[in-house]
């Protein structure tokens, strides 16, 4: 049994040595060539002596950058992908929750890292790559690390304003893989084509599928998404078999006609996760690639992958798509208000729980918010199991599927990010004019709709200008509207279910 | 020119639309607002434009924008 991915790398890297492993527009990497740039990288990690502690990576998404990230495996700590196009405050309260051991930038960003004014050494990467190997030193890390030391740290939005940052474990990814082979196997011809930033955890697919198969990850350039006859190309220009994208991205290619022109090639695998799938745009993928196979999976930062569900019939358009059925070792249970376990053929929806391999270690630092959301459970096999409360409501449907329904709390998912509401709320009130704020999300415009009050009435441009120094670009409203007065429920709290009639009544125009 | 503005506004309201003529290139309209923004030409503007259009070239500016709807109006 495997404790560490680096271990997949190694054994791969020697039966596919010249293979590419990694590659973008602008560069290449075989298995040799990511080992020794990794070994190089992780021996001047290691010096550290900070085993499981997180180093920062500072990069644009490149395969450079997934080779970075096995670097700092290599040195025995886990990465944390920090997005160089979030706003400077974001970065440095990230980095002050962090606090890492170190940080690896680029040429890019290196200048903008010097503003962070860390105590850590910065690095940077093609420093890095022509360091010595030290064999022993990392031979001695290896020894050291079990397969439940952390992975990585990604930070996701956090209600209060502060983004929270999510341990994850190797033995998330190498459970993960294990299934794959079973359900989903690779081969090496097989190319991946990234879409996700690596700060996504769905990433994890594509940096380390190729380590466990000797298939190659090849990232498209965000850029290609804007315009669907360049990405179709650029999917059969790199021979893609498969992709792991967010539904927004699959949405693009069928809502703006992407295969009128050409279709691709290749495609066998099509899995897709972060959030709802909408079946009309997916139907528009089926009807020309019918011969791919369509995998909805489900998932969180805190659970990567955990469950999953292959298409195996037709679904009319306005039909929803279960997720399905919990992956290898993860378990899926649904509790429904009085806590009492939902049976496959009960139609109760509850809350769904996640257990078993796919879980997190917790929230980085944060022991309180740890015992809110992972909490021990009664099974059948224990009496005491950890699973993850996902917030998530869901329910099963007649063939035993699970079916998700929506949130319990006020978190979205707008082109694949997922928000809470909460942290552009944080940020707005920190404008001193601002006397109260509500975000509400209109979900069949994809728009955020902010709706404050103010001791003086305020311009739309004074707020947003306000809170994009706090909030990253995919969390700023369309629509910032002024009330003279918050409309209340029978609580006090802000009716947000009112706000968004009261908005859906002015014909979704600024009131 | 001012429902494509209104348009614009809705998808991003903190763009400068009168100046800017890199708004693809420099992300100022993600990929997924293009999705948006194509969506709406086609349901308020009446303007359905094909898939080989759809180029940063096309959308780098409202001044670019027009050309193009433009053009395919005359097309049609």
């Amino acid at each position: 049994m495997k404790k560490n991915v680096l271990e997949f790398l190694e054994e791969t890297a020697v039966s596919y040595p010249d293979r590419c492993v990694y590659s973008d527009p602008e560069r290449t990497y075989t298995f040799t060539e990511a080992v020794r740039t990794a070994r190089a990288i992780g021996s001047r990690i290691g010096s550290l002596k900070a085993s499981g502690r997180p180093v920062a990576v500072f990069m644009e998404k490149s395969a450079s950058m997934a080779v970075a990230i096995l670097g700092v495996l290599y040195g025995g700590c886990c990465y944390c992908p920090i997005d160089t196009s979030m706003p400077e405050q974001r970065i440095r309260t990230i980095l002050s929750v962090l606090d890492p051991v170190a940080m690896v930038t680029e040429q890019d960003s290196r200048y903008l890292a010097e503003h962070f004014d860390l105590k850590c050494p910065v690095w940077d990467f093609d420093e890095l790559s022509g360091m010595p190997e030290d064999t022993e030193l990392l031979a001695r890390i290896r020894n050291g690390l079990s397969e439940m030391d952390p992975l990585y740290i990604l930070f996701t939005s956090g209600s209060t304003g502060v983004p929270k940052g999510v341990a994850g474990c190797h033995r998330m990814i190498l459970n993960n893989l294990c299934w794959l082979e079973k359900e989903f196997p690779y081969e090496p011809e097989d190319v991946l084509g990234s879409q996700v930033p690596f700060h996504f955890v769905i990433s994890l697919h594509d940096i380390f599928v190729p380590l466990r198969f000797g298939c190659s990850t090849f990232v498209i350039p965000q850029e290609y998404f804007s315009s669907p006859a360049r990405l179709v190309n650029c999917l059969n220009s790199n021979r893609i078999t498969s992709i792991f994208w967010v539904p927004s991205a699959l949405t693009v290619v069928s809502r703006l006609n992407g295969f009128d022109t050409q279709l691709p090639a290749f495609l066998r695998y099509i899995f897709f996760i972060g959030e709802v799938m909408p079946v009309r745009y997916l139907n528009y993928w089926r009807r020309y690639l019918p011969d791919a196979r369509y995998v909805n999976m489900y998932g969180s930062t805190e659970t990567h992958v955990s469950m999953f569900f292959e298409l195996c019939r037709d679904f009319a358009d306005d039909e929803r798509l279960p997720i399905g059925r919990a992956c290898g070792n993860v378990k899926a249970v649904i509790l429904d208000d009085g806590g009492r376990p939902v049976e496959p053929g009960e139609e109760t929806e509850g809350e769904l729980y996640i257990g078993g391999a796919a879980l997190s270690l917790g929230y980085y630092k944060d022991p309180e918010k740890t015992k809110d959301r992972f909490i021990c459970l009664k099974t059948a096999s224990s009496e005491q199991e950890r699973f993850y409360r996902t917030g998530d409501i869901a329910s099963y449907d007649s063939d035993g599927n699970i079916v998700y329904h929506g949130r319990k709390d006020f978190q979205i998912k707008r082109m694949g990010y997922r928000i809470e509401l909460g942290e552009i709320e944080a940020a707005a009130a920190l404008i001193p004019e601002i006397s109260e704020c509500v975000c509400v999300y209109d979900e069949d415009r994809q728009m955020i709709l902010m709706l404050y009050t103010a001791a003086e009435k305020i311009d739309s441009k004074t707020v947003s200008s306000g809170i994009s120094t706090r909030i990253p670009r995919y969390m700023m409203p369309n629509r910032y509207i002024y009330l003279e007065q918050m409309p209340k429920n029978a609580n006090g709290k802000a009716d947000r279910r009112g706000l968004k009639e009261l908005y859906a009544r002015s014909g979704n125009r600024q009131t | 020119m001012d429902e494509l503005l209104e348009i614009l506004n809705d998808i991003n309201p903190d763009a400068d639309y009168e100046t800017n003529e890199h708004l693809v290139d420099d992300e100022i309209l993600t990929s997924f607002e293009l999705v948006m923004l194509v969506t709406q030409i086609r349901d308020v503007l009446d303007v359905s434009i094909p898939s080989e259009a759809i180029i940063p070239e096309n959308f780098n500016s409202v001044k670019a924008m027009m050309r193009l709807i433009g053009r395919l109006k005359e097309d049609e």
